[in-house]
C-alpha cells in the first residue's frame, strides 16, 4: 500500500506512464470488467432491464445490490472477454436505450433513496441508423440534464475506456475516480489522429497529446481519486482482490460520506464541481 | 425592470455587423445551383427563392433577422480562450479562425427584443472552427443561462456546431456537462427554453444543449446528428439513405417539435414567447 500513499497524496508526477501502453492496458481483454467489479464488490446484486420504451440494451447493465449493509443502484458498462459476448454485448457501445435503462434506474434509486456507484468502460456511443433514429443524442443529453439534479448520491469510476460523450452520461455525479490505467478522453485516439491528421495510424502522437491517462485527468481536476492498481494493470489473470477490496473501501466510505451532507449542499457541490472546469 | 441594461452602451444595429470580406454580386445555390442575385437573395433571408434551400448565415446575421433592431446587448463580446491542454498551434488557428470569421468565438450571446418580447439569446457561427464547443463557448452558454435566470427570462439557443473542439480535449467534452447542469436549473425555475437547430448541428451539441429544449425548432434541411454521417459510413459500411439526419428526419422521428422556414422562425418565435406570458 506504499504506492497508494503517494497516488492519493496527490504527488503523482513521480509515477508517469506512457500514454499508449496506458491505452492498451486500459482496453486490455483480461482487465475486469463491470460484472467482475460488481461481483466482488456489492452482494445480492440483481439485475433489472430494460429502459421501458424500446428494448434491453446488453451494452448497460443495471441493478440494485447492498454494498455491505447499504441497498444502493449499480449500474455498469459491459464489455466481453470473447467475441461471441462482445458481439453481444455490442463492444460495450451503448445504443440510446442503454442510457434510458440507466436514467430509468437512477431515477428508480432516487425514490427509493439509494447512492448509485456506476462503472464506466465504453468506447463511445454507438454509431449507428438505429442509433440515430432512436434518438443518440438526446438520450446521453437527457442524463447529463437530470443527473446533476438527482437527489441521491453518484459515484462513478472509469473501469478501463471512458469514451468520450458515452462515458459523460455515465460520469456526471459527485464523484468521479479512475482505475490508476483507465483513460478518458474526448474520442479514441484513433479516431483523434484521423480527426486532426487525417491518419488514423498515428495512435502514439494523438495519446501523447490527448492527455487521457487517470493521471492527467487528476491533475486537471476532473478525475476525483485515482484507484492504484498492480504495477502493468489490473487482471483477472493476476492478483486483484486486493486492488478491488480497497476500491470497495473507498466506495463505503464516500458514500457513507455523501449521505451524511444535506441534499441541497450536495447538489451545489455536483454543480460547482463542472461549472468551475474552462474558463 | 430592465434596468440592468442602464450601464451598458446602445449600439446600433450596423455597429454589430461581422467585419465579412464585401458580399458577391452573386451567389450560386448550392442546392439547385441557381445565381441569385445577392439583394435578393439578402431580402429573401438568404433562402434560395428558387428551391428553399437554406444558406449558412453568420452569427451577427443571425441576430439581425431575429431580434428588434438596436435591442441586442451583446456579453462577454470578448472572452478568449486559454490553451487549456497546450496543444501546439491551437493559438495560432484560433487567430486564424477569428480573422476569417470576425468573431472572437464559436457563439455571440446577448439580450435581445422579439417582436417585444425580452429574452436571452445565443447563437453559434460554424464559420468559427466549425462551430466547435470548447471552454469559451462552454462558458458563454452557461453564463448566458445564469443571465437569463437572474433576470427569469426566455432563453433561445441557434445551434450550429461540428462538436466538441478537439484541441481542447476532455475539458471540451466536460462542458456538455456543465451547459447541460446549468440548463436543468434552468427549467427547475420554470423558464422557457427554445433551440433553434441550424445546419450543421451534430456531435457534442447534439448530445448536450440542442435536445434540451422545451421547444424544439430546426431550418429546413439541417443536418442533426449525434455522429456525422462519415463516421456511421465508415461504421456501418453502407450509404445512408437519403434524407438521413435531416431537420425533416429529426421530425419525424420525435426529436424536433417543427421545421421553420427562415422567413416564417421570427413569427413563430414571437408567438411561443407571447403564449409562455411575460412582458
Ligand atoms: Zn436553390
Amino acid at each position: 500500500m506504499e504506492k497508494n500513499k503517494i497516488l492519493l497524496d496527490g504527488e503523482l508526477q513521480r509515477v508517469k506512464h506512457d500514454p499508449l501502453e496506458n491505452v492498451n492496458i486500459a482496453r486490455s481483454i483480461e482487465r475486469p470488467t463491470a460484472k467482475d467489479y460488481i461481483d466482488m464488490i456489492f452482494d445480492h446484486f440483481i439485475e433489472l432491464h430494460g429502459d421501458r420504451a424500446y428494448g434491453d440494451d446488453a451494452s448497460t447493465i443495471g441493478g440494485i445490490a447492498m454494498l455491505n449493509d447499504m441497498p444502493v443502484t449499480v449500474i455498469g458498462q459491459q464489455k466481453g472477454r470473447d467475441l461471441d459476448e462482445n458481439l453481444k454485448r455490442n463492444f460495450a457501445m451503448p445504443y440510446p436505450e442503454g442510457y434510458r435503462k440507466a436514467l430509468r434506474l437512477m431515477k428508480q434509486a432516487e425514490k427509493f433513496n439509494r447512492p448509485i456507484i456506476c462503472f464506466v468502460d465504453t468506447p463511445g456511443a454507438y454509431c449507428g441508423l438505429g442509433a440515430e433514429e432512436r434518438g443518440q443524442g438526446h438520450a446521453i443529453a437527457t442524463n447529463l440534464f437530470e443527473i446533476s439534479e438527482l437527489k441521491v448520491p453518484v459515484i462513478s469510476v472509469v473501469i478501463g475506456e471512458g469514451g468520450s460523450g458515452g462515458a459523460l452520461a455515465l460520469s456526471v455525479g459527485d464523484q468521479m475516480w479512475m482505475m490508476e490505467y483507465a483513460i478518458y478522453s474526448i474520442l479514441s485516439p484513433e479516431g483523434f489522429a484521423s480527426i486532426l491528421w487525417k491518419d488514423s495510424s498515428k495512435v502514439k502522437e494523438a495519446a501523447d497529446l490527448m492527455k487521457l491517462t487517470s493521471f492527467d485527468l487528476f491533475n486537471l481536476g476532473i478525475a476525483d481519486k485515482i484507484i492504484p492498481e498492480p504495477t502493468g494493470g489490473i487482471s483477472m489473470k493476476g492478483p486483484y482482490q486486493d486492488c478491488m477490496q480497497y476500491l470497495k473501501d473507498l466506495l463505503v466510505g464516500e458514500i457513507r460520506s455523501l449521505k451524511a451532507m444535506p441534499i441541497k449542499g450536495l447538489l451545489k457541490k455536483r454543480y460547482q464541481k463542472y461549472r468551475n472546469i474552462g474558463i | 425592470m430592465f434596468k440592468f441594461f442602464g450601464k451598458q452602451k446602445k449600439f446600433s444595429a450596423s455597429q454589430f455587423k461581422q467585419k465579412e470580406v464585401p458580399e458577391k454580386l452573386y451567389n450560386k445555390c448550392e442546392s439547385c445551383s441557381e445565381m441569385i442575385y445577392y439583394q435578393d437573395l439578402d431580402q429573401n433571408k438568404h433562402v434560395c427563392p428558387k428551391c428553399g434551400h437554406h444558406f449558412s448565415l453568420k452569427a451577427y446575421k443571425r441576430i439581425e433577422l431575429t431580434v428588434d433592431l438596436g435591442t441586442f446587448r451583446e456579453f462577454n463580446k470578448l472572452m478568449k480562450t486559454k490553451n487549456v491542454l497546450d496543444f501546439p498551434g491551437y493559438m495560432d488557428k484560433l487567430d486564424k479562425a477569428s480573422k476569417q470569421s470576425g468573431l472572437k468565438e464559436a457563439v455571440i450571446t446577448g439580450y435581445g427584443d422579439i417582436q417585444g418580447k425580452r429574452c436571452v439569446i445565443c447563437v453559434m457561427d460554424s464559420n468559427f472552427m466549425m462551430g466547435s464547443m470548447g471552454s469559451v463557448v462552454g462558458e458563454k452558454i452557461t453564463r448566458a443561462i445564469e443571465k437569463s435566470m437572474k433576470h427569469r427570462l426566455p432563453l433561445v439557443i441557434y445551434c450550429a456546431s461540428g462538436g466538441a473542439r478537439m484541441q481542447e480535449g476532455i475539458v471540451s467534452l466536460m462542458q456538455m456537462a456543465k451547459v447541460s447542469a446549468a440548463l436543468k436549473k434552468h427549467s427547475e425555475m420554470g423558464l422557457l427554453y427554445i433551440c433553434v437547430l441550424t445546419h450543421p448541428t451534430t456531435g457534442g451539441v447534439t448530445a448536450s444543449f440542442a435536445m434540451l429544449g422545451d421547444i424544439i425548432l430546426a431550418e429546413p434541411g439541417a443536418l442533426i446528428g449525434f455522429a456525422g454521417p462519415r463516421v456511421i459510413k465508415q461504421t456501418i459500411r453502407q450509404e445512408l439513405p437519403e434524407g438521413f439526419q435531416s431537420a425533416e428526419f429529426l421530425q419525424d422521428h420525435g426529436f424536433v417539435d417543427k421545421v421553420v422556414n427562415r422567413n416564417d422562425m421570427r413569427k413563430t418565435l414571437y408567438r411561443i414567447l407571447k403564449i409562455h406570458g411575460g412582458e
